[in-house]
């Protein structure tokens, strides 16, 4: 831990230099010219690869407008997927999409959070094809609704499940069992 | 209490979301229809020509397909609820059973994303290590796929032939890590043991007698008449629509992409070696046994090159927190068996942080995104998997052509069951 938090400072130092470190300078300064610096918040770049976290109202535009740009060419969706953090009230649920740049080789990790009980991401079928199951697989899991979405079934699972199994209040072991705690075995 | 806690909250926000938006794309399930004598067909979930169990509903006209609307899910095993509650060094076990045609790719694509998110170098001998076997996984997943596609195509000579040659390949996992289809090989931090002697002669055996059988599979196929009759121009798709698609791998390079990520991101070292990435025009079924072809001669180019470049030095990482250390010292070492309980135990020291890595996997970018709360295990783990990913574009591939060009272009898709649900 402690190695950590001596090399963030040593990171920005050695911003000057490192090729990937420019290039996510240059996609923030993207970011912020095509979409405006207050589109985005928590910019980080844990092990290199830039973060962003956004709304759900702009994550749509900010996609299109990554895919359409000519500059860097983020038009490569390469995975998305859903999160649950229960103790964050009005944010449990999340999206995490990674973009890729096949020209520029720079990666863009973009997240929108949202409350559990309005959850409801815009649909990205428009854009890319690949969506499609990717956010079948995030309602599966994580009973994310996306309005537009032209078929919103399960896609793993069976189809007369009543619950969405990967959000945290669904554990994996019977939870009436006391001889494994928590203590010693897994979470 | 959330909208969406009930089935039927669920259902009515969908109902209410489709009223306002109505459907771009129909896709559902198709019926009997007379008048127009179309006529549904049920492909899987068991048919022996799908490799694997998923269904194809497909309404067919005679013998072209109109329509399908695929299903699967049939293997789920809930690999990333799963993966909530297990250590990290347990997690290989279930990334052995993703791509099971090239199980180390997934192992060491494993190890290396939590290296990654641990900060430890990996020595120089255990990354070639790591690059012989990754290859060999790479040539052994392209045999199977290359010489399934053969025998969907009515030749089962080709098919026999490599099957002698993989066998061959899992004696020298046998020799590394003691089991051959699910490996479970290597560790965080390195190798668990070092490439043996017996290893090595086994290896340099193969690399003589391989390369022959390969030019003679060659010989069969690539300029045979009734095969090219059976698989130019079937099951094609431009570059654009397999980007847009999210294609990796051999199906998007056959379409003239040349990514691959042992080039475009290395790891493992794979920026001290040459090779060529093959690339395709049309991505059809031809081109796409090509490139796999292909592939496979570049693999043996990078395994012949890191075996005889191969460094002396250790076969693992020197970070005691994080590597397993010898079962015997475990016995004998105070420390060795703290480290043991700790590890074991998930009592490491994780940070607190998020890490994406990939690695190019026998079927294309096989990614792993891993979310860390600082726990014992993953607080979210997602497998990027190129099956899962490219399968849905599989409708669209067949739509017009012959039912039997659309076993073909799934067998040459190289759709791995374990990898699409996992």
């Amino acid at each position: 831990m402690a190695d950590q938090n001596e090399s963030i400072p040593a990171q920005e130092q050695a911003a000057a230099q490192d090729p990937a470190a420019q290039k996510n300078a240059q996609l923030l300064a993207l970011l912020h010219r095509l979409f405006g610096a207050d589109a985005f918040n928590d910019v980080e770049e844990p092990y290199g690869l830039l973060t962003a976290t956004t709304t759900r109202e702009r994550i749509h535009d900010i996609i299109e407008g990554l895919q359409k740009d000519e500059e860097l060419q983020l038009n490569f969706l390469t995975t998305m997927c859903g999160m649950h953090f229960p103790d964050r009230p009005g944010q449990e649920l999340g999206m995490v999409y990674h973009l890729h740049s096949l020209t520029q080789n720079i990666r863009l990790r973009l997240k929108i959070f949202f409350p559990i009980a309005d959850p409801v991401a815009p649909t990205l079928t428009d854009l890319y094809a690949t969506a499609n199951w990717m956010e079948r697989e995030a309602f599966d899991f994580y009973g994310i609704i996306f309005p537009g979405h032209p078929n919103l079934m399960r896609i793993l699972n069976v189809e007369d499940m009543d619950y969405h199994p990967m959000r945290k209040e669904y554990a994996l072991e019977d939870g009436t069992r006391e001889d494994k705690t928590d203590l010693f075995f897994g979470r | 209490m959330a909208v969406n806690d009930t089935l039927e909250g669920t259902h009515k926000i969908i109902e209410s979301a489709r009223e306002q938006e109505p459907r771009l794309n129909p896709l559902a399930p198709t019926v009997n229809d007379f008048n127009q004598e179309l006529t549904t067909l049920n492909l899987g979930p068991t048919h022996p020509a799908t490799h694997g169990i998923f269904q194809n509903i497909l309404q067919m006209d005679g013998e072209r397909i109109i329509s399908g609307v695929p299903t699967i899910g049939y293997i789920h095993r809930a690999f990333e609820k799963i993966a909530e509650r297990r250590p990290f060094y347990q997690i290989t076990t279930l990334t052995d059973r993703m791509n099971y045609c090239s199980s180390p790719i997934n192992n060491f694509g494993w190890h290396m994303t939590v290296e990654k998110l641990l900060g430890v170098e990996v020595p120089k001998r255990a990354q070639y290590i790591r690059v012989i076997l990754m290859e060999l996984a790479r040539i052994t997943d392209h045999l199977i796929c290359n010489g399934i596609l053969g025998v969907d195509t009515g030749a089962f000579t080709g098919f026999l032939y490599l099957m002698d040659e993989r066998e061959k390949v899992y004696e020298i996992y046998e020799e590394l890590c003691g089991a051959r289809l699910t490996t479970n090989m290597g560790r965080v931090g390195g190798m668990e043991r070092d490439l043996s002697d017996v290893a090595i002669a086994k290896l340099r055996a193969w690399l003589k007698t391989f390369p022959a059988v390969m030019a003679e599979f060659e010989k069969m196929f690539n300029r045979n008449r009734i095969f090219m009759d059976r698989v130019v121009d079937v099951g094609g798709i431009s570059a654009e629509r397999a980007l847009n698609y999210g294609f990796t791998g051999p199906n998007l390079r056959a379409a003239g992409v040349d990514y691959d990520v042992r080039v475009m991101n290395p790891y493992s070292s794979y920026q001290d070696f040459e090779f060529e990435i093959p690339v395709g025009t049309k991505g059809d079924t031809y081109d796409r046994f090509m490139v796999r072809n292909e592939e496979i001669w570049q693999s043996l180019r990078i395994i012949t090159q890191a075996l005889e470049n191969l460094p002396a030095g250790p076969y693992h990482a020197d970070a005691p927190h994080f590597y397993l250390p010898p079962k015997q010292a475990v016995y004998q070492n105070m420390e060795a068996l703290i480290y043991h309980f700790k590890i074991v135990m998930g009592e490491i020291d994780a940070p607190v942080g998020e890490v994406y890595h990939s690695v190019e996997g026998g079927n294309g970018e096989l990614g792993f995104y891993l979310v860390s709360d600082g726990g014992r295990t993953p607080y979210r783990l997602h497998f990027r998997r190129p099956c899962f990913i490219y399968y849905q574009a599989y409708t669209e591939m067949v739509v017009g052509q012959t039912l039997s060009d659309a076993i073909v272009t799934l067998s040459s898709m190289n759709v791995i069951a374990g990898e699409l649900d996992a």
